[in-house]
Order: C-alpha cells, then structure tokens, then sequence
C-alpha cells in the first residue's frame, strides 16, 4: 500500500481560455508536512480546491486515498471531504455562531455525538489551541489571530486525515504567526494527519515543512526540503527564498517604452 | 472607443444585446436550478425545524414592526380617500367593505411582499452574498455539509411560512388603521361599518385568494433574495449590486405576478 495519502498526477487545470495548471505532479505522504509556494496568483490556492473536489481538472487527476477526486459523484466527495479539515485564509468562520457553535458545527451536522460529549470535545478542541477562555465570544470579537486559532480548532474537530491551509500566516502580528506556526506542527504530528500547506511566507514555512514545492508559470519549478531550498541556485527559487526586488519575475509589468509614454502626454 | 465604421458599431451594439440576453436567460435557468435543488434538500429544513424556526424570527418576526406601522397608515389612507369617494353617492357606510376588500385581495399580498423585499429581502442577500465573500460557504462545502440544505432551506421555507402570516397581519391592522378613521374620527356608524364588512367579504373568492397570492409572493420574493445573494460575485460592490438588484426584481416579480394572480381569480 503506496504511504502517499494525496497524489496529484499531470494535473492541468485552466479556466476562461487560460493554462493555470500544466502538468503538475506532487505527492503528500501520510505524516508529512508538505508545503506549496509560489507567487501570488500561481494557483495555490486553486490546487486546494482541486484537492477538495470543489473543482475538477482539464486533464490528470488528484487521488485521495488511492480514489480519483474529480471521478466521484457528490456523496463519494462529500465522503472524502470528510476526512479533510481546511483553514481558510480568513478563518471563514460563521458569524452569526460563537466560538464554541463554530467548534461545534462539523460535530453536530456530520454526526449524531450526545452535547455532553460534543462539550466535552469542543473545549478539547479549543484548549488544544488556546482559546477555551474564548468559548462565549462571537467571531467579531476576536482579533486575526484568536480567529485563525478558533478556525483551526474547527478544522480538527473530527480529527481529519488530512490537513489543508490555505495562507495560514497572511496577515498576523509576529507573535500570532509563532502561535499558528508551532501548532500547525503540533497539531499534524498529535493527529497523525498529513498536512498541506499552501503559502508564501517563506520563514515560516521553511520552519515546519518537510518538504517544499515550488510552483510557477503553472509547473513545479522545483522541489526539496527546505534545506536544500535554501541552498538551491535555481533564479526563481533564489528570488523568492531571499525576497530579491527582480529576477526571473520581473518587478515592472509589461508596458511599453517609458520614455515615448512619459513624452506623448508631456 | 467607438469605431468609425458603422457597421462595425452596430454588430457590436447587437452583440451586446446578445450577450445581455444569453445572461438573463442563464441567470434564470441558475435560478430556476437553485429552486429545485431548494425543494430536494429541504428536508432538514424540517427534520431540524428550529433552523427554520430561527429564520423565521429574523426574516418573519424582525419584519413585524415595519409591516404594522405600514399598514396601520394605508389602512387609515384608505379610509379617508374611500369615505371622500364614497359619500358623493351616498354610501359612506360601505366604508369597511372597501377597505377590508382593498386590504384582504390586493394591498395586503401586495405591500406586504413589497415591504417583506425591502426588509428581510434585502437582508438575506446581503448576508448570504457575505458568507460567499468571507468564505464560510466554501468551508460549509468542505466541511462536507451542503449550503443548499443548510442555509438556503431554511431561510426560503421561513420566507414562504412568514409572508402569508405577515400579509393577515397587515391586513387586520391596515381594517384597524381604517375603523379609527372611519368610526370615532368620521362618524361613520360602527354597526354598519362591521355588518357591511361581514355580509360582503367572501371567505373563498377573497380571503383564501389572498393567501395564495401572498404564497406565491412568499416563494418568489425569498427565492430571488436567496439566488441574488448565491449568485453574488464575492466583492464589496458585488454584494451591494445584488441586495439592490434583489429589491428592483422582486418588486417587478410581485407586481407582474400580482396581475396574473388576480386575471385568474376573477376568471376562475
């Protein structure tokens, strides 16, 4: 039995006449880390959702569990998305719920848990990631980072097989960022799950990865622990690793001659 | 930029017509789809009625007290323009059939859809094109639990449940609004105002019809506010383009339905 719980094989995916994906291969072993970079708008993101079946490929396929995503009807995906838990960017907690319902949510719409035990896990859950103290407060009371911290206590609540964050870091203080970081970590090796990791925050990603994909004009331009990342001489890696204004991704969008555009109005 | 060529400008201006028709008529079948699949999954609308129950108090009860002021006011409108109409022929007394029949056939279905868009409406699209924007439809989805099921049912059987209720309401207030205009500030006599209403309003051909009228407003009004605000576009002026377009569509929608309702209900 192959130990890659994900595998993403010659995907290609694209949308309004555009190749967003070419060709993309990847796996995510069971236990592992494993981090997606690249630049904004490379289709991070959109491998996520490919992965949770909220879109299917133009061509290849994703497996989870050795089954094909895109190949299942609406209850074999909801099957599988069962075993996932997702941290969305924002958190995409649910507003009009306080903390302790939001933790409590995928519990009592996906099984039939008495509350005296649906209480006992949210606090779990929440103590987990620190906010059990927190349990009464709506979303709106909470900062960034209490609400990427409830969204993840969300996220485990049925102790998923696998993981997926969708820009953990965006946006969070410094001490917010350390908190997620470390229980990312925590968190994927006391569940035993596999995490995907999807960012562009490249120290604190390089701080739990185990592996790291790089992707770029729509393929995988490179690939390794973060280590080897961190010593690779590829151009794009070594812009993107060391935050180098121009490289192979330039800084100035294609325009034309800035002197004759500067004199025609001049 | 315009072209200079003519002929150039007019396909273009064709195209255009072409490709806002192909839209309209795809954002109908979209609708169209939406409701079905509404029907399909509503099911735990009902297994797990207090979902509906809560949407009920925020689309139902919160649109209490803006349905009652209003009615109270047309109610006593009505009143004193029929009684100026009336006493030129001198049948003032027929005051209350006029305004119970006003109110139970046309202006209670009626405003009350109209309001009910405005209100709850406009509050629905808002609030479902938000959960689209920030994402929590997504994580409903990846959550394995269907958006459709768990949100969009609840809230359209609340709707279709709250709007008949509302629009009885309406019009017992708007019958209330009119007898203080009528009796203690008129002088109409208050036997003659009630007898009248008795003897002259029909429980089948007007009451019922009533009903179904603000039935079948109930279910467009909360479909169109539940597509609005699915079909929003996940940004800031998208949300607000959809919670606008929800009030101008549905305020068309009752109207155009109110004449095709009562076309058949003279005729039946």
């Amino acid at each position: 039995m192959t130990n890659n719980i994900v595998e993403i094989d010659n995907l290609s995916f694209g949308y309004k006449g555009r190749l967003l994906h070419k060709g993309i291969n990847m796996v995510f072993p069971r236990g592992k880390v494993v981090a997606i970079m690249g630049g904004s708008g490379s289709g991070k993101t959109t491998l996520l959702r490919l992965i949770g079946g909220q879109i299917k490929p133009s061509k290849g396929e994703v497996r989870v569990h050795g089954d094909v995503v895109h190949k299942q009807d609406r209850d074999g995906i909801f099957k599988l998305r069962r075993k996932m838990g997702m941290l969305f960017q924002q958190g995409a907690l649910f507003t009009d719920l306080s903390v302790y319902e939001n933790v409590a949510f995928p519990m009592r719409e996906l099984t039939d848990l008495p509350n005296s035990m649906i209480h006992d896990l949210v606090l779990m859950k929440l103590n987990a990631v620190g906010l059990r103290g927190a349990y009464t407060l709506m979303p709106a009371e909470l900062s960034g980072g209490m609400a990427r911290r409830v969204a993840l206590a969300r996220a485990i609540a049925l102790d998923p097989a696998i993981m997926m964050y969708d820009e953990p870091f965006a946006g969070l203080d410094p001490i917010s960022m350390g908190v997620i970081c470390s229980l990312i970590r925590s968190l994927n090796d006391a569940l035993g799950a596999t995490s995907i990791i999807v960012s562009h925050d490249v120290k604190e990603t390089f701080l739990i990865a185990d592996y790291v994909y790089f992707v770029a004009n729509g393929v995988v331009t490179a690939e390794g622990t973060p280590d080897d990342l961190m010593k690779s001489t590829l151009p794009f890696v070594h812009q993107f690793v060391h935050g180098d204004k121009d490289g192979p991704v330039p800084f100035h969008y294609p325009a034309g001659n800035y002197q004759s555009e500067l004199m025609k109005h001049g | 930029m315009t072209n200079s060529n003519p002929l150039i400008n007019i396909i273009k201006t064709l195209q255009g017509i072409g490709h806002r028709m192909v839209e309209r008529i795809w954002r109908l079948g979209a609708g169209a789809r939406l409701f079905f699949l509404t029907i399909v999954y509503s099911g735990e609308s009902f297994k797990r009625f207090h979902l509906t129950m809560r949407e009920i108090y925020s689309t139902g009860v919160m649109s209490l007290l803006i349905i009652i002021v209003s009615a109270f006011f047309v109610g006593m409108v009505l009143a004193l323009q029929g009684y100026n109409t009336l006493q030129k022929y001198g049948s003032s007394e027929a005051i209350g059939v006029l305004v119970s029949l006003s109110l139970v056939r046309e202006l209670g279905p009626v405003v009350t859809a109209l309001l009910f868009a405005g209100r709850a409406g406009t509050a629905i699209t808002a609030e479902i094109g938000l959960m689209k924007t920030t994402e929590q439809l997504s994580a409903m989805e990846m959550m394995a639990v269907n958006p459709i099921a768990r949100v969009v049912a609840p809230r359209f059987w609340a709707g279709v449940i709250s709007m008949p209720i509302l629009a009885a309401l309406f019009s017992m207030v708007g019958i209330l609004g009119g007898y203080i205009v009528a009796v203690p500030l008129i002088g109409v006599d208050e036997g003659a105002f009630w007898s009248q209403m008795q003897a002259n309003v029909d429980f089948q051909s007007d009451i019922v019809n009533g009903i179904i009228k603000s039935l079948v407003f109930g279910i467009a009004c909360t479909m169109i506010a539940l597509f609005e605000g699915f079909d929003a576009p996940p940004t800031a002026e998208g949300v607000s383009r959809a919670t606008t377009r929800t009030v101008v569509i549905s305020s068309l929608t009752v109207l155009g339905l109110d004449f095709v309702l009562t076309s058949f209900m003279l005729v039946i």
